[in-house]
């Protein structure tokens, strides 16, 4: 019985997680209608800003928090604009390319600045506190805090700010944006640099339960794409149960069937989501 | 170009290509044109489903791979004769291709993209854990190369020397070359020009785009396939990474770079990412960071690769389509 | 000689907003019949509940006396239905010819292994592709036109070569969806004659059309609907005259008592 509490607990924890990276990505497909492939990458990098900031700079966390979250935002942003802008008219495989050559060249610079060598990620939260029997450190208590807290603020924001309508407008109707005033190129590098600031969230939350190193945005990267099929590609809410979904598939299945394959739970749902209902939970259907 | 022209060119590659490792003994430059040889079989096999049906798909490293171990299994474990185990091993690869295309195929764009790349994952995770079958990260070793082949008259070819091995790759690639391009010029490629062009369409025109979707995945599987089978046997070895996805997007940029929806583009690719990196002599992240940069250059500017660019500089005004004529 | 194509009670919801409800008429063989009423009177919606695109909610579509309800795209061109789109759709990429070439496919049985073999089973029907190309690019007028880019070519050609598209496929019933979309007085003359032609062939003809004009010359019958319901039917003066259609289209002040 404990060790279902204490999956449940971990479950929530990675479903956090994943609600937080697959949020910024499904708010990007809502307006450019790709996938970004280089998100965990850009996730991946969050992680080594952060670990620079408080290892040579003795940084506090929370700061270095909120600085990765800016440049990696700063990143995104620039990357819409030089990579995916010039690629918005023509067929979608052009950009799925694209994300590709991205990735290859932000895991190629991370490996040429950082090595390939796996870190360690120094925090002051790792003490354990027991609840009810079970054990959980701070580190992951903070990262569910902070995960709801990320996303009811992305909630309040597309849905009380001019901002976040623009957002929203432009996802539903980019033409009919356009002809009320909306600047498309310019909700777009936003929307690109809000996504890739919460992906920076969530790398340097959890970047001290695991380690650093150059290729620990593959899995998260494809966890998060398999997050919005389950939930909705475009879809905020779809995000955040979608990635809650996975963790628990995840940490009940990896605790009760096998440690081994618990990867492949995550994608053994996705196969099952396409099959059944491609559109995923919120999405809308065909025909 | 001038078809009689494309002839004679045409003509004349073939005769280098035959004449090569009589002029060339040096190992290293042989082996390099071996492996180009065997990834162009897998380029051009990723262009049927990619370039001419127009659905994006990522795994077709898991494929190659699939092919890879099916064939060395079959000659390690039940002792097989090479030329029995590579139709089979392809054929399993083409199975697998279509088992995955039936929930796969029902998708598009960017959903059968993921979906494809994600069953990727799950083929190079299977492969890597399950150590029963496939010795897991440990790998395969010692398979054996291709068998000889006995001759009617006494004696027998044997595939022991590079220049074999070459040969042996050549004609592969120029089978693979040859059944392709009747496919691709056939009404069958036409059908799947269709469904890359305008699938609602095609459709509305009394085709069947499951069907016809479904036939060129599992024709692509097919050859992916035979590409891993000459791989195993020329590398007589294979550990799970030959699955992973990053096979898939090697052979992705093969086919984009060199030009997409062609027969030489993927061939062109191939040859320039095989052979380019050897002469450059840099480190592997380097050379990974220039590929992901040409990536992007390229398709920003130059999205139907090297023999798009050719063909626009000569003012063509057709699009796709293979190189060597057409209707 | 019987009616080609009945629609019986056939009812369309899109969430709680009923697209179309309640339609039947019948095509005539070798009829032009057709189908006007205001914009989003639910006309493309009632094609696309033909052809299988969209599932009725209820209703049943009926083919020479068959019912073909929720057959899928593909199986109606088997059966003999082709239709054109309100926005032309083309291969863009391909030439005029091949465009054609791909729409005969439907026609052919060739496969793989015909392809890999080049078996006569292969050739032939190439053969009879190239030449179905050929009789229906003269027959459409667009033989000059035929290795130029679809993408290339003036509107009123694309226009022409949907039509063909669909013709190749040797239909028995043709859905046309504003075929006129665009066009200058001149080009609908054009126009006209082509679907004049087309009948002339045997073809039944089911036209969407907003220029009343045409409609009134060219077609055999009407069927009016707005707001997804039939609300006239029969020859085009007695439509013309209706005191219903004329208040659908211009309000309820010109319809005469």
């Amino acid at each position: 019985m404990v060790l279902f509490f204490q999956q449940l607990v971990n479950g929530i924890m990675l479903g956090a997680a994943y609600s937080l990276v697959a949020l910024g990505l499904t708010l990007i497909y809502g307006i450019l209608h790709i996938p970004n492939f280089a998100h965990g990458h850009k996730y991946m990098w969050a992680a080594f800003t952060s670990l620079f900031l408080v290892v040579n700079f003795h940084t506090n966390y929370w700061v270095s928090l909120v600085i990765a979250m800016v440049v990696l935002g700063l990143v995104g942003a620039g990357v819409e604009r030089l990579v995916y802008r010039p690629l918005r008219d023509v067929p979608h495989i052009n950009s799925f390319i694209a994300a590709i050559g991205l990735l290859l060249a932000l895991e190629s610079l991370s490996l040429i600045f950082w090595g390939a060598d796996f870190r360690r990620f120094p925090t002051l939260y790792d003490t354990p506190i027991h609840i009810f029997g079970v054990a959980i450190t701070l580190q992951r208590l903070l990262v569910i805090v902070a995960a709801a807290l990320f996303i009811v603020l992305l909630q309040v924001f597309i849905k009380r700010t001019w901002l976040g309508a623009t957002i929203e407008a432009v996802a539903q109707n980019p033409e009919g944006a356009q002809l009320v005033g909306i600047s498309i190129d310019r909700v777009s590098s936003l929307t690109f640099g809000i996504g890739t600031a919460l992906a920076a969230a969530a790398a340097t939350l959890i970047a001290p339960i695991f380690l650093v190193y150059p290729t620990m945005g593959g899995m998260p990267n494809l966890k998060a794409f398999v997050v919005i099929i389950i939930g909705g590609m475009g879809s905020i809410p779809g995000a955040v149960i979608g990635g809650f979904m996975l963790g628990l598939i995840e940490a009940l299945g990896g605790g009760y069937i096998s440690t081994d394959y618990k990867d492949l739970f995550a994608f053994g749902a996705l196969v099952t989501f396409l099959t059944l209902r491609p559109m995923g939970l919120f999405g809308k259907g065909v025909r | 170009m001038n078809r009689r022209v494309g002839k004679w060119i045409t003509l004349a590659i073939v005769v280098i290509a035959i004449i090569i490792p009589q002029v060339v003994t040096n190992k290293y430059y042989m082996n390099i044109l071996i492996m180009s040889g065997i990834w162009s079989i897998v380029a051009l096999s990723l262009n049927l489903i990619l370039g001419y049906t127009g659905q994006v798909n990522l795994a077709h490293g898991a494929f190659f791979g699939i092919g890879a171990y099916a064939s060395a299994l079959m000659m390690l474990k039940l002792n097989m004769n090479f030329w029995l185990a590579l139709p089979l091993a392809a054929a399993v690869a083409g199975v697998f291709g279509f088992l995955i295309g039936l929930p796969a195929l029902r998708t598009r764009g960017s959903y059968f993209a993921i979906g494809t790349l994600c069953f990727n994952i799950i083929v190079t995770l299977i492969v890597d854990r399950w150590e029963g079958l496939t010795e897991g990260a440990r790998g395969l070793m010692g398979i054996p190369g291709a068998a000889s082949i006995p001759l009617p008259w006494g004696g027998e070819i044997v595939f022991k020397t590079m220049a074999s091995q070459y040969y042996l790759v050549l004609f592969f690639l120029v089978l693979t070359i040859f059944v392709l391009r009747r496919i691709m010029q056939s009404l069958v490629g036409r059908t799947f020009r269709a469904i890359r062009g305008n699938e609602e369409l095609a459709e509305a025109v009394g085709i069947h785009a499951m069907r016809a979707k479904l036939l060129s995945f599992t024709v692509s599987c097919f050859f992916a396939g035979v590409g891993g089978v000459l791989y195993a046997s020329y590398i007589g070895f294979l550990s799970p990474e030959i699955t992973d996805y990053h096979v898939s997007f090697d052979a992705l940029i093969y086919v984009m770079i060199g030009g997409i929806g062609t027969i030489v583009g993927p061939i062109i690719g191939t040859l320039l990412f095989v052979t380019i990196p050897e002469t450059l002599q840099v480190a592997a992240e380097f050379r990974l960071l220039l590929y992901g940069l040409i990536l992007i250059v390229m398709i920003i500017y130059l999205p139907r690769g090297i023999v798009g660019w050719v063909k626009d500089l000569r003012g063509r005004k057709r699009k796709q389509e293979a190189v060597w004529g057409q209707s | 000689m019987g009616a080609i194509l009945t629609v019986q009670g056939l009812t369309r919801f899109f969430g709680g907003l009923a697209a179309v409800t309640d339609l039947s008429f019948e095509v005539q063989s070798g009829e032009i019949l057709s189908l006007i009423g205001p914009n989003g009177a639910g006309k493309t919606t009632v094609f696309n509940l033909i052809t299988g695109t969209l599932l009725p909610s209820r209703g049943k579509v009926l083919f020479q006396g068959h019912e073909i309800t929720g057959s899928r795209p593909y199986e109606s061109i088997a059966l003999g239905i082709a239709r054109t789109f309100q926005t032309t759709s083309l291969f863009y990429d391909e030439t005029v010819a091949d465009n054609l070439i791909v729409g005969f496919r439907c026609r052919t049985r060739m496969g793989l292994w015909d392809a890999v073999l080049q078996t006569g089973r292969c050739r032939e029907d190439e053969r009879r592709c190239r030449q179905k190309a050929e009789e229906i690019l003269d027959f459409i007028g667009l033989g000059e036109r035929a290795s130029e880019l679809a993408r290339n070519i003036p509107q009123e050609s694309q226009k022409r070569l949907a039509i063909a598209l669909a013709l190749i496929t040797e239909p028995k019933l043709l859905l046309l969806d504003e075929p006129m979309g665009g066009l200058t007085e001149e080009e609908n003359i054009g126009m006209m004659a082509v679907i004049q032609k087309v009948r002339a062939r045997g073809i039944s003809i089911l036209l969407i059309e907003h220029k009343m004009k045409i409609v009134m010359n060219i077609s055999d019958r009407i069927v009016v609907i707005n707001y997804g319901e039939k609300i006239a039917e029969g020859p085009p003066q007695e439509v013309g005259n209706n005191s219903a259609v004329i208040e659908a289209y211009l309000g309820a002040g010109y319809a005469k008592t």
